[in-house]
């Protein structure tokens, strides 16, 4: 179910940001969000961390609210996050051939989250509320309206050459 | 509190209801009942099973465990309309369920088969869950299994690890049809802090957790020629074992228990009763030498294994404050295979099988402890709890109610009514203080009955005693939740005792996590204590020094408490159990 990434964390970050928000169970969805956002994830000695910190938590009282949301992720995410709608407009005006097409162009198989060489994650969102651009591709906060296929190809290559 | 009577119409019947949180209580109290399966009195109401639906007049179907009770609801239990809910909710959880009853384990005890057989569940409309998408058991610890294919989600498991031991080794995980209750991130419990007091199954109205059962391999020891099987009874299972055979909780069985083991095939009974006047002698000397040197106070005591492993896990700086008496059951058996050799013929240390019957699942895992014995030498070779005596009773065809009572087999067969009281919350601490009492003073303790040690309804009080001067405060809390608390109030330095006694189960090991079900009646932990004070009073010896027995061993083998020999036996030493806890990070 989780993938541990085998790197050690470094739980002085983890702790910066439980004081930053207060060590208060009620603080826990921004605390997680800010992990997430700081290592690209939420590690599981990171989570463990967090729930014996706090008090009334405990790492399977945060493991259950990580998983519970679909904006955390166990494992690593890419540097470049892509997020494909699949929102009811969306998927009307072809928001599949779209997600197939990248999945093609990063060779990334149904269920895996981010590609061997950590460069890129896909996942598809419900609802974006930018229903009029229909269908719509997010990559790393980036907005790109009314994709096509070839579209979402001709904007994959060319981070990969800014990558290269 | 005040106690304004109202009243509601329960079927058409006019019903007074005072301050029951909800509308469940009210119906039980009227004597009726609706099934349910989240609901436990002891716990917070949680509303998921939806079993418990009621149809209020104007209000439409409502939960009446999250109810609370109005004046002039007219409420009916059973309509048309409820009986297909609860039918329909019976059917999605089979469909999501291993329904094979007849080797689980409690099959017998399980709510889901009572229910389905009250409601004549025969078919299920759904698809059913296949072999083939069955989720793997957590068999990884000698306490406790976890089957994820027989959950239903009602979270009581979860609700009694937060509430009872601020724990939450259990928890929700994932979310809609993938929903699970499990330890972090999918875990065994043996990769967890569970301190396997056993709670989180003695809750669960199904399969989803049960007690590892050692009934085979006791039976293949009684089998066996070559080796002498030996029993030792804890205090609180005379007052719980002959519920599973149609008794009063609370109602005294230990003659009947002591010649149901004899008729099953153990060769000889002893009672741990004796061993906690044992214990008691060498606490209350240690507690005694600690309030002199004023050194590692408050001193904790050490008979619930689940606190010393929580101390051990999660709390290592309190290390030292533990009492370094094993408990009861662990300073018997290391005496009974020393010196039962040299008081019958036949028996050696290596032929001799010590079986101990508990209401406790945390006291499986406390007999592999290295520090109880030489690594290597097993002193308790199995525990079985309370069920699983049961089993073996109804396994052996044995008529348990009829049987004529027995006496325990001597040596160390003489109780005193302290040791008795070892099985309730506070009955540790009254019993230590006792002996303490006379020991320090020097005079008799005219009034045994120290009733402010008692009851199971508070988990948390503080006793004072005046010994002849000398002003001793205990605290006695049960639940580690409430353990923690006073841990928390050492830390900061407000903390005013200098004995905490702390049993992990919420009134003590009367309700302790390998006792009879006893599901959603709140009483029976009560009516158990109770039984154990009624047996106290009776007995002839009521402080754990006066006990002839106890004095015959400490002027024939002991000496005195805390000389070496008692050491060597009795004491035992605690490590900081860091690797593998929570707090081992990567």
């Amino acid at each position: 179910m989780t993938t541990q990434s085998a790197s050690k964390i470094d739980f002085s970050k983890v702790d910066e940001i439980i004081q930053s928000y207060g060590a208060k169970k009620s603080n826990l969805i921004a605390i997680l969000q800010k992990v997430q956002e700081t290592f690209r994830y939420l590690p599981e000695d990171a989570m463990i961390y967090i729930g014996t910190k706090i008090d009334g938590l405990s790492p399977a009282t945060v493991y259950g609210v990580a998983t519970f949301y679909a904006q955390f992720s166990l494992e690593p995410k890419g540097k470049y996050e892509i997020k494909v709608c699949d929102g009811t407009a969306c998927h009307v005006r072809g928001s599949m051939p779209v997600l197939n097409a990248i999945k093609a162009r990063l060779n990334i198989k149904s269920g895996q989250l981010t590609t061997d060489d950590g460069l890129f994650s896909l996942e598809t969102v419900s609802c974006l509320g930018a229903c009029g651009l229909a269908p719509v591709v997010v990559i790393n906060e980036k907005v790109y309206p009314q994709m096509t296929s070839d579209a979402v190809k001709l904007i994959l290559d060319t981070i990969f050459q800014e990558e290269a | 509190m005040t106690e304004n009577k109202k009243t509601l119409f329960i079927d058409d019947k006019e019903v007074e209801f005072t301050n029951e949180p909800n509308v469940l209580e009210v119906i039980r109290k009227a004597g009726l009942n609706v099934p349910t399966f989240c609901y436990r009195p002891d716990l917070t109401q949680y509303g998921s099973c939806r079993m418990c639906v009621v149809e209020i007049e104007g209000r439409g179907i409502q939960s009446s465990c999250t109810m609370p009770p109005e004046a002039g609801l007219k409420i009916h239990l059973n309509t048309e309309k409820t009986r297909r809910i609860r039918k329909t909710v019976l059917e999605l959880l089979l469909a999501n369920h291993d329904r094979e009853c007849t080797t689980c384990d409690k099959s017998g005890h399980c709510e889901l088969q009572k229910y389905c057989e009250e409601y004549g569940i025969r078919d299920i409309k759904f698809p059913t869950l296949q072999k083939e998408d069955f989720l793997p058991l957590d068999t990884s610890n000698p306490s406790i299994i976890r089957d994820p294919n027989k959950c239903i989600l009602c979270g009581a498991c979860v609700r009694a690890c937060t509430e009872f031991q601020g724990h939450s080794i259990l928890g929700f995980a994932n979310r809609g049809s993938k929903t699970l209750v499990q330890p972090m991130a999918g875990r065994d419990f043996s990769k967890t802090d569970c301190i396997y007091c056993g709670q989180c199954q003695a809750v669960c109205p199904t399969g989803a957790l049960t007690i590892v059962s050692d009934v085979d391999n006791v039976w293949k020891d009684i089998t066996n020629k070559d080796k002498k099987v030996v029993a030792q009874i804890a205090p609180s299972i005379r007052v719980a074992l002959g519920e599973m055979f149609g008794l009063e909780p609370g109602e005294n069985t230990i003659g009947l228990i002591t010649a149901a083991l004899r008729k099953i095939g153990f060769d000889l009974v002893f009672d741990t009763n004796f061993a906690a006047d044992l214990t008691i002698m060498e606490e209350a000397n240690e507690f005694i030498e600690r309030l002199k040197s004023g050194e590692n106070l408050p001193i904790f005591t050490s008979c619930c294994p689940a606190w010393v492993k929580y101390i051990e896990q999660s709390r290592p700086k309190f290390l030292k404050n533990l009492s370094t008496c094993k408990s009861p059951l662990s300073m018997l058996s290391p005496v009974l295979k020393e010196l039962l050799p040299k008081y019958f013929e036949g028996y050696t240390k290596e032929n001799l099988s010590v079986v101990s019957i508990m209401p406790c699942t945390a006291k499986k895992i406390e007999i592999n402890r290295c520090q109880l014995g030489t690594c290597g030498v097993q002193y308790t070779d199995f525990v079985l709890t309370t069920q699983e005596l049961g089993r073996m009773i109804k396994e052996a065809g044995i008529d348990f109610k009829n049987l004529p009572p027995e006496t325990a087999d001597s040596p160390f067969g003489q109780y005193s009514g302290a040791g008795t009281i070892f099985g309730a919350s506070g009955g540790v601490a009254e019993a230590a203080a006792r002996t303490a009492y006379e020991v320090v003073t020097g005079k008799e303790l005219k009034d045994v009955d120290i009733v402010q040690f008692r009851g199971t309804s508070d988990r948390s009080k503080t006793i004072e005693l005046d010994l002849n001067g000398t002003k001793v405060t205990v605290r006695v809390v049960s639940t580690i939740l409430e353990a923690e608390k006073a841990l928390r109030e050492i830390e900061s330095g407000t903390a005013n005792f200098q004995m905490l006694e702390v049993m992990a189960c919420p009134g003590g090991c009367i309700n302790g996590g390998g006792q009879p079900y006893s599901y959603n009646d709140t009483t029976i932990k009560a009516k158990r204590a109770a039984g154990l004070y009624k047996e106290d009073k009776g007995l002839p010896v009521r402080k754990s020094h006066e006990n002839p027995d106890i004095k015959k061993l400490y002027a024939e083998f002991l000496k005195e408490p805390g000389s070496h020999k008692a050491h060597e036996l009795l004491h035992t030493t605690y490590e900081d159990l860091f690797k593998g806890s929570y707090r081992d990070l990567k």
